[in-house]
C-alpha cells in the first residue's frame, strides 16, 4: 500500500486544515512538536520522507477525539495505523516501552509451534466448560503480571470476570491456546504477525464452535469487531463484559451487598469512542448499592485517555496527561477511580508508581477495574 | 576487495566446509551467555587460558554487569533462535557494582514467568553465579547445559527462524 492509497482510504483528501484534531489531540496539549494537522499536511504535499521519519508518527494515542470532532470525516486514526505499517516496512519503528519486552512477546506468541501455559491461574474455584456457546476471550492478561514491574492487577480482572459469570450461572469456554488478538502490533505497524496471530485466534474460535465471545478489555474487543473482519473471517458476536453485564443483569440472580464508596468513572479511549460503550458500565456501576458515581469535569466522548497506546512512544508527555486526569478525578472528590480497560489500570498505577515522589498525594488514588468493583459487591448468594 | 573482507570470506567458506564434513547430524544447541564483565567473563577467561575444555555450542555476549540485563535482550535471543540462555553474572558480594545480582535476579524471576507462560521449558533459561577465579565451574555450567539442552531438543522457535 502506498501513501497515495492510504490517503483515498481514509479520505485524508478531504482535510480542511481547519486545525481541529490538533487542538483537541491530548499529545499535541503537552507535545507542541506533535500535530495531527501537520501529519495530514505532509501527506497531501507528498512529503512521504519527512513524514516516514517523522519521530511523532508513533505518538498518537488513537483515541479518537480527533475523528469525533474532523469536519470532514478524516479518518485520522486509520491513517497513522497504515503510515505506520509504512513506516515499519522501511524499518522504522517508535520508541517501544518496556524496551520492547510486550512486542517481543507478542512475536514469539505468533509462532505456531509453540503450546502456552496460559491458564495455570485456573483454580477449582472458577467453573469453566468444554464446549459452551459463550466464550471468555482472556487476553493478554498472564503476560502482564510477569512483565510489569509493579503489580498490574490484570489477571484479577480475568478472574473477576468468570467469577461474575459463574454467578449468573454461564460456565464459559476459555481457550488454553488463543494469542495475542495483536492490536498493539497492529497500531505499531507490523502487519504480518498481526495478521499470523488474527488467523489463528479466528481458527481456535471456529473450532470452538463458541457463538458469543466476551471480553473484558476493550482493545481485544475493538480489534475483533474493526480490524479482524479486514483480515479474516469471524462470525461470531461480540460483547464486552459490561455490555453483557448490563443486558443480563435482571435476568441472572445476581446479588449485591451494599457497599459504601464514591467512585468516578474513566472511559477507556477504546470502549468509549472506538465502541460507543458509555451507558452500560455506568448503568452497571449505579446498580450496586451504596455506590455513588460522581462524573469527572471531561467524561464520555470528551474523556482524557490514559496517555500511551500499544506500548510505544510512552514519555513525559504521556505521564504529563496520566497526571492530568489522576489529578481530574481527584478533585471529584471520590475515593476510587473506575476504569474498564486493563491498560488504563496499568498506565495510572504507573504514573503512581513515578510520579509519587515529585507529586506525592497529588496523584495517589485507588484504581480498579469495573470487574473487580462489581465481583467484590457480588453478595454470598450470588457466588453459589 | 580489502584484506578484511578476503579474510571473513575465507573464514566464512571455512566455516561452511567444515559444517559440510561434518554433516551435522546430531542436534547441536546453541546457547547465549550474558556474561558480566567483571566476574563471569573473566571466568570464561580463564577457563580459556587454562585450557579448560567445553563445548563450543556458546556464543557469549559481555555486558557491564548482570543488573543491566533486560529482559529484551533474552526474548530477543529466543526470538532469533536460541535454544538456551544463560544469564551469569558476579556473586552477590562481589559485585562491582553493589547491587547488580539482586537487580539481576529481581529481572530473573519475572523473565521466567514469561518463558514458562510462552510455553518454553525451564531448562532453557538459566541464572548462575560465577566469579572471577572459576574458570572450572564455567565449564561445568556450559556441559551441563548443553546436555540438558540435548535431552530438551531445538526450541521452537529456532524452526520458524530455519524455514
Amino acid at each position: 500500500m502506498t501513501l497515495e492509497d492510504i490517503i483515498k482510504e481514509t479520505k485524508t483528501y478531504y482535510c480542511l486544515e481547519c486545525g481541529k484534531c490538533s487542538s483537541i489531540c491530548p499529545i499535541s496539549r503537552h507535545n507542541p512538536s506533535y500535530s495531527p494537522r501537520l501529519m495530514l499536511e505532509k501527506a497531501l504535499n507528498g512529503f512521504e520522507g519527512d513524514l516516514i521519519n517523522d519521530q511523532e508518527l508513533f505518538s498518537c494515542l488513537s483515541c479518537y477525539n480527533c475523528l469525533l470532532r474532523c469536519p470532514a470525516d478524516v479518518d485520522y486514526p486509520l491513517f497513522m495505523q497504515k503510515v505506520r505499517a509504512l513506516a515499519s516496512a522501511q524499518g522504522k519503528y517508535g520508541v517501544p516501552a518496556h524496551s520492547g519486552t510486550l512486542q517481543s512477546l507478542m512475536r514469539l506468541m505468533s509462532n505456531p509451534a509453540i503450546e502456552q501455559r496460559r491458564l495455570e491461574w485456573l483454580s477449582d474455584e472458577y467453573r469453566i466448560s468444554e464446549k459452551a456457546d459463550i466464550l471468555f476471550f482472556v487476553g493478554c492478561a498472564p503476560y502482564f503480571e510477569s512483565v510489569l514491574d509493579f503489580k498490574t492487577g490484570a489477571l484479577d480482572i480475568a478472574k473477576d470476570s468468570l467469577k461474575i459469570l459463574n454467578a449468573l450461572g454461564i460456565e464459559p469456554m476459555v481457550l488454553a491456546d488463543e494469542k495475542c488478538c495483536g492490536h498493539d502490533l497492529l497500531w505499531t505497524g507490523d502487519v504480518k504477525t498481526f495478521r499470523k496471530l488474527a488467523e489463528h485466534n479466528a481458527r481456535i474460535i471456529k473450532e470452538s464452535g463458541a457463538k458469543k465471545i466476551i471480553f473484558s478489555c476493550p482493545e481485544g474487543y475493538r480489534t475483533f469487531k474493526f480490524d479482524y473482519p479486514h483480515y479474516v473471517d469471524l462470525d461470531c458476536e461480540l460483547q464486552h463484559i459490561t455490555e453483557f453485564l448490563a443486558e443480563n443483569m435482571g435476568k441472572g440472580k445476581l446479588n449485591f451487598k451494599e457497599a459504601k464508596k464514591k467512585v468516578t468513572y474513566q472511559d477507556p479511549c477504546r470502549l468509549g469512542r472506538h465502541l460507543g460503550v458509555y451507558e452500560q458500565p455506568r448503568k452497571l456501576i449505579e446498580a450496586i448499592p451504596g455506590i455513588e458515581l460522581t462524573e469527572m469535569e471531561h467524561i464520555r466522548d470528551e474523556s482524557i485517555c490514559c496517555g500511551t497506546s500499544a506500548w510505544t512512544n510512552c514519555d513525559a508527555y504521556s505521564k504529563q496527561i496520566r497526571t492530568e486526569r489522576l489529578l481530574e478525578a481527584k478533585a471529584t472528590g471520590a475515593e476510587m477511580l473506575i476504569t474498564a480497560c486493563p491498560k488504563c489500570q496499568i498506565h495510572f498505577k504507573c504514573a503512581m508508581v513515578s510520579k509519587g515522589e515529585e507529586r506525592g498525594p497529588d496523584v495517589e488514588m485507588d484504581v480498579m477495574d469495573i470487574v473487580n468493583l462489581v465481583a467484590s459487591a457480588l453478595g454470598d448468594n450470588g457466588s453459589e | 576487495m580489502n584484506g578484511f573482507n578476503l579474510s571473513r570470506s575465507i573464514c566464512t567458506r571455512q566455516l561452511l566446509q567444515t559444517k559440510r564434513r561434518r554433516k551435522i547430524t546430531e542436534f547441536e544447541p546453541r546457547i547465549i551467555v550474558f556474561a558480566c564483565n567483571w566476574c563471569t567473563y573473566a571466568a570464561a577467561d580463564i577457563a580459556g587460558t587454562s585450557r579448560i575444555q567445553y563445548p563450543h555450542n556458546v556464543r557469549i555476549i559481555r555486558v557491564m554487569c548482570s543488573g543491566m540485563i533486560d529482559p529484551i535482550y533474552v526474548l530477543r535471543a529466543f526470538e532469533r533462535g536460541a535454544d538456551g540462555v544463560i544469564v551469569a553474572g558476579c556473586n552477590y558480594t562481589d559485585c562491582h557494582y553493589i547491587d547488580g545480582p539482586v537487580k539481576c535476579d529481581v529481572m530473573f524471576e519475572k523473565l521466567g514467568k514469561c518463558i514458562h507462560t510462552l510455553g518454553l521449558e525451564d531448562e532453557r533459561l538459566r541464572r548462575e553465579l560465577i566469579s572471577t577465579s572459576e574458570g572450572t565451574i564455567f565449564a561445568k555450567v556450559i556441559k551441563d547445559m548443553v546436555n540438558q539442552l540435548k535431552k530438551l531438543g531445538p526450541s521452537p522457535f529456532r524452526k520458524k527462524v530455519k524455514s
